[in-house]
């Protein structure tokens, strides 16, 4: 029973927001990872982005309401997302026109284009928010638990509750179908062959005939659809500020990088262990430990071994340890 | 190197932040137009000046001509600028002067993605193959711009490399030398090419294996597709050669059948050695 208790009280607060909170960073994380494996530089305007295509979600989510049309149970952000990818898409090919189409034709080194990768990302920084502003928005409706405390306890008899909340259930789900689609899309499809094509050799792509200009906007349209959606994501699951989203920016490259950059499996695993390194380590583990541990080894502090105001540092301290001793990643060698 | 700003990294290698290995090629700009013409061989680069980007020219008036059921290669010392010579039929590179005529169309405007449309096939020396995809999906990819049934010429490649058959589904960057080189071919011939240009097809293989490779070639010509091929390995190739062009700091020195280079004093003297 005690150790029912701990077990039930850890999945509660670490394990199902660390899940939630993982998928979330993989769906970025891949975004970041195709650009890279694709376009061969770091996309530093990917968190703003996410922020550009929630915001999009946000107003469109805004006007369904206004009109009466919502999802039930489900969020309605579920109905606005896909009209906020295309209009997220559209910027992105709007802003590899106007700007890094310049640069592919003047064949620039990649680290030229991280740096204007940078100035797109304050572009859109402000453009997210003159566009929504840069409060704190809810925009969360219909059902709030699948499983609530009461429920949970009632059911089992156990101390502890646990409750899974919709926007918990939602992300998993989303996510799982996103990344098999994802997959589906690399390996089976002419297009995704193309692009990994593209991505392993450039110059024996364009004379089998691959259109680069294709690959490229392709990318990008996947992209803006992972971006928003990994964006809808969390702000449904948190909140949306324009300025956490740029914050989102580190762990998410934390992600990828652990994962082994370029790589889609090693995105999606390191999104997960960044997450639950993060929740691990910023959450309070004493009342886990009093149910597991016998009494006389009880903790009196509060485990907490680092406060969440530092919870970015988890992601730089991995991010770092793995650059000094595994630089190219859990799953080296293989880009998509 | 270069005048471009963009193009200078200041020597950065971080692979955290961008992935080395961007493409190099200064094509030809999509968008050209093609124009018949009469009266000249199944392909020809007729009096072809140019070289890479802005850089100096590398080709001078340089001329090369293949008809089908022939093979044609050529030879050199290093750096003559034999690769050069047969990007530029490809369109790899901007010809500035002079032209190139593929089956009665001047495609000198072309873009290489149009050229393979139009019926060229080319290996390149190094780089040819999808190291990460299997070698059935290097075929595949091979095949891009077809959007008909591969099967048939899949089963035909898989007849002329029969290794490729046992080895469809593993990595092509696990293979041997020798092996690349087939899949490379292979890749090449998805298209049902009119022409192949192979750079440099036996660079960096043992000696049996070049000769097991040479053997393909030939195979492939007898299907009467021609075949323009770049070689290091001069004699052997002028032996299989019906036609050949020896190429000195850009420019044909000796043009002639393989049998009458091979015995051409000139020729032995400068680079077949003695």
């Amino acid at each position: 029973m005690e150790f029912l208790n701990g077990l039930v009280f850890l999945t509660n607060f670490v394990i199902i927001p660390a899940t939630a909170y993982g998928a979330q960073l993989a769906l970025g994380a891949l975004g970041i990872t195709l650009v890279y494996a694709i376009l061969r530089f770091s996309n530093f305007a990917h968190g703003d982005t996410m922020a550009f295509g929630t915001a999009v979600a946000i107003k469109i989510t805004a006007g369904l309401v206004a009109l009466g049309v919502t999802l039930g149970p489900l969020p309605t952000a579920l109905l606005a997302l896909p009209i906020a990818i295309i209009v997220t898409g559209l910027l992105l090919l709007g802003t590899d026109w106007l700007i890094y189409k310049f640069y592919r034709e003047q064949k620039a080194k990649p680290v030229i284009l991280v740096i204007v990768s940078l100035g797109v990302m304050f572009v859109m920084n402000g453009l997210t928010r003159v566009f929504i502003g840069v409060r704190d928005i809810q925009f969360t409706d219909g059902a709030r638990f699948v499983i609530t405390v009461r429920q949970f306890r009632d059911a089992t008899g156990l101390d502890e509750g646990l409750a899974i909340r919709t926007t918990q259930a939602i992300t998993l789900v989303t996510a799982v179908i996103v990344m098999a689609a994802l997959f589906w899309f690399l390996n089976r499809t002419r297009t995704g062959k193309s692009m990994r094509a593209f991505s392993d050799n450039e110059d024996l792509a364009l004379l089998s005939g691959i259109d680069p200009d294709r690959v490229v906007r392709v990318t990008w349209l996947i992209v803006a659809a992972l971006a928003t959606t990994a964006g809808v994501l969390y702000g449904l699951d948190k909140s949306f500020k324009a300025f956490t989203y740029f914050q989102l920016l580190l762990p998410m490259f934390a992600a990828a990088i652990v994962g082994g950059i370029g790589n889609p499996v090693g995105a999606i695993v390191g999104g997960f262990l960044i997450a639950f390194a993060e929740v691990t380590i910023t959450y309070p583990l004493k009342k886990v430990l009093t149910y597991w541990l016998p009494e006389s080894m009880a903790p009196e502090g509060l485990v907490q071994l680092m406060s969440g105001d530092y919870k970015f540092a988890v992601s730089f301290m991995i991010l770092i340890i793995v650059l000094l001793f595994r630089p190219t990643g859990l799953f080296k060698g293989q880009s998509i | 190197m270069t005048d471009n700003a963009y193009q200078d990294d200041r020597g950065n290698k971080d692979r955290s932040i961008t992935k080395p290995g961007g493409g190099t090629a200064q094509p030809v700009a999509k968008g050209g137009k093609s124009t018949a013409v009469t009266g000249s061989a199944f392909l020809v680069g007729q009096g072809m000046t140019g070289g890479y980007g802005k850089g100096p020219d590398i080709l001078h008036d340089c001329t090369i001509a293949v008809d089908p059921g022939e093979i044609a290669v050529i030879v050199g010392p290093n750096g003559a600028g034999k690769s050069t010579a047969m990007k530029a039929m490809f369109g790899m590179l901007d010809v500035r002067q002079g032209s190139v005529v593929l089956d009665g169309e001047d495609i000198t405007r072309l873009s290489p993605q149009d050229r393979v449309v139009k019926g060229m096939g080319f290996v390149p020396q190094t780089q040819n193959i999808f190291t990460s995809m299997t070698v059935e999906e290097n075929l595949e990819m091979g095949a891009f711009i077809r959007r008909d049934d591969l099967r048939d010429t899949m089963a035909q490649i898989y007849d002329l490399f029969p290794i490729l058959k046992d080895k469809r589904n593993q990595a092509a960057g696990e293979l041997s030398g020798g092996q690349r080189q087939q899949v490379a071919v292979g890749r090449a011939l998805m298209t049902k090419p009119k022409v192949l240009m192979l750079d440099e097809p036996t660079a960096g293989v043992s000696p049996i294996v070049m000769d097991e490779l040479f053997d393909r070639i030939i195979e492939v010509a007898r299907t009467g597709i021609p075949i323009l091929m770049v070689e290091q390995n001069a004699r052997q190739a002028l032996e299989i050669a019906d036609k050949a062009y020896v190429l000195v700091q850009g420019r044909n020195a000796h043009t002639g059948t393989g049998k009458e280079l091979l015995a051409d004093d000139d020729v032995r003297r400068s680079f077949l050695g003695g």
